[in-house]
């Protein structure tokens, strides 16, 4: 949002400057929560987040409200929420982070290789990303996730195959227009390899857009597993994940909100803070975008 | 102009023709048997072999795909597998659900986002531009599934204001426009705000101000009509989020239109109808590409196409 440190014009480092942005903090300190609850999962889940308990249903078998013994109460099978909460957190996140250094790799990869050697390579690869655009991304998720029966790496898988698109195309655009400056012809005329100038010179500028489209990226990564496993071609049970939570609680909507919305406002949250720390990633490291969308 | 969109218009030919091989190709490999759910669990080998033999798959793959291609240029998408209707007919058919709930998405998501880009840009730096960019933030970190269960909770289950769900009456078609447009509300709000900011600054606004001319007229009758250009083209852009964003809401909210068939032939392995819809899809997507990239010149007549 804006910049409290407008007439601050000491120059200060990228982490200091995004710590000074509440909505970047709000965001971070979220993640930090959310990581957090995920990895320590085993020593604070009340509950094993499979175990269908004795008392876990009212007498006539429907999910018991939150409060009471089970914090967040319990789900359909009579599964503590609060417990499979936590560990959902791991799929959440394992997706988020795999899939997106995937697509991540992939992307950087085609847009460097296409913007330095131009040429037929170049062609072939942007015309493939191109192609790529054109696809309806979530329904081809959807139709390999079905079809393949969906574990938790098919389905990072999936998403990084339909997701490296609009990073190959950022650092395209990046990687041409940073090939024709004259330090890159400066180290070709001094004999350095291509291994070298694309590693050592071009992909160090390249890093703030990968940081930045990183960040963003994971956000997209984790609704898009929240939605495959929502329709039930993400990640299975009895596997937690947000999205699968919902999906095996949705015929309980009306009488159990609380199965839907509890899982519905984490992925939210979890979406939410990555887009927050990636916009403000955006402003601190790329001045040249300031302000803009 | 004529020679760019002809080339243009190749291009868009060539990528469908991708397209086509690449989803194709993966439904070929895929390890689902779709004659196995034509023929259902009890079928002999012996009929699980003709049914195979009728539909053409016992041919090797690029026979299949030459078939289906010179089908296609012809008009024929093939016939569903379990449904035995022509596919080019069901899509028909349920075309236009789709269509009148993008219009109406489309509809929300200007709607919201230009509205509330105004406002935050009129208010820069002060509470209701926070708020509102913060609402933004949170319109597009939304899961759309969860957006539209929240929406049938409160409007349709506790409220009674809409139906449940289903198709028909202008109060059915409410809920599932809001949930799509408001992911787009969100980066359109953001993208108003911006370019109203800089509209705002020009020298054409200030000489309005100047000449005495009320604030509300300036904002809607000068600066608006520029300011909203940038976003206009973005709606061709997001024709592939809307492609995407249907089969979720379709589903929830039992719209009949091509994300629930899409949904369905998935769930069967009704290997036609996917090809049709995708292929349906991503024309629509590259159509919308195409007329945001026509209207980007109009915006900006520096630029020319070329």
């Amino acid at each position: 949002m804006t910049d409290a440190s407008a007439a601050d014009t000491r120059p200060k480092g990228a982490l200091a400057r995004l710590l000074q942005r509440k909505l970047a903090l709000f965001g971070l300190v979220l993640i930090a929560a959310i990581t957090g609850s995920a990895l320590l999962a085993p020593w604070i889940a009340p509950f094993a987040p499979e175990a269908q308990m004795f008392d876990g249903l009212t007498i006539e078998g429907a999910p018991l409200p939150p409060g009471g013994a089970y914090l967040w109460g319990t789900d359909l099978l009579g599964r503590d929420l609060f417990s499979r909460m936590l560990y959902g957190a791991r799929t959440s996140l394992i997706i988020g982070v795999v899939a997106n250094g995937l697509a991540l790799l992939i992307g950087t990869l085609v847009g460097l290789t296409a913007g330095y050697f131009q040429g037929w390579i170049g062609s072939v690869l942007m015309r493939f990303t191109d192609l790529m655009m054109a696809f309806p991304a979530l329904l081809l998720a959807i139709c390999l996730a079905a079809i393949f029966q969906p574990s938790l790496w098919i389905v990072a898988l999936v998403i990084a195959l339909v997701n490296w698109v609009q990073t190959a195309r950022v650092i395209y655009t990046e990687t041409t227009a940073l090939s024709q400056r004259e330090f890159i012809a400066a180290e070709r005329t001094l004999g350095a390899g291509t291994g070298r100038i694309l590693f050592r010179h071009i992909l160090p500028h390249l890093l703030p857009t990968i940081i930045v489209w990183g960040t963003l990226g994971i956000s997209t990564t984790v609704l898009l597993e929240a939605t495959l496993s929502f329709l039930g071609v993400g990640v299975q049970p009895p596997t937690p994940s947000w999205g699968n939570i919902i999906f095996e609680n949705q015929t309980y909507f009306q009488s159990a909100p609380w199965l839907v919305f509890i899982p519905g406002a984490a992925i939210l949250l979890l979406a939410l803070a990555f887009n927050l720390v990636g916009d403000a990633l955006r402003d601190v490291l790329d001045p040249m975008q300031r302000g803009r969308v | 102009m004529p020679a760019y969109l002809l080339r243009r218009l190749i291009q868009s030919a060539l990528i469908l023709l991708g397209v086509s091989f690449i989803t194709f190709f993966l439904l070929y490999i895929l390890p689902a048997d779709p004659v196995r759910q034509i023929a259902g669990r009890s079928a002999t080998p012996q009929t699980v072999e003709n049914i195979r033999q009728q539909l053409g798959l016992d041919q090797p793959f690029v026979v299949q795909y030459w078939r289906y291609l010179s089908g296609l240029v012809q008009g024929d998408m093939g016939r569903s597998y379990l449904q035995k209707t022509e596919v080019a007919e069901l899509i028909a058919s349920r075309l236009p659900a789709t269509l009148l709930l993008m219009v109406a998405a489309i509809f929300c998501e200007l709607l919201l986002g230009v509205t509330m880009g105004i406002v935050a840009a009129l208010t820069r730096g002060r509470l209701a531009d926070q708020a509102l960019m913060i609402g933004s933030f949170l319109a597009v970190s939304a899961p759309q599934f969860v957006v539209s269960l929240l929406l049938l909770y409160v409007f349709a289950v506790k409220l009674g204001w809409f139906p449940i769900g289903g198709y028909g009456t202008f109060a059915h078609l409410v809920l599932p426009a809001l949930t799509l447009g408001l992911l787009g509300s969100g980066w359109y709000s953001r993208m108003m705000r911006s370019s109203m900011i800089d509209v705002l600054r020009a020298d054409y606004i200030r000489t309005a101000r100047a000449k005495g001319l009320g604030r509300s007229r300036v904002v809607l009758r000068h600066a608006l009509p520029n300011a909203i250009l940038p976003v206009i083209a973005m709606i061709g852009i997001d024709i592939g989020v809307f492609m995407g964003g249907i089969v979720v809401v379709e589903s929830v909210f039992g719209w009949p239109g091509i994300g629930q068939l899409a949904w369905q032939a998935i769930q069967r392995v009704d290997i036609p109808i996917i090809m049709g819809v995708t292929l349906v899809s991503a024309c629509a997507i590259v159509l919308g590409n195409l007329l945001a990239d026509l209207i980007t010149p109009l915006i900006d007549p520096r630029i020319k196409l070329r």
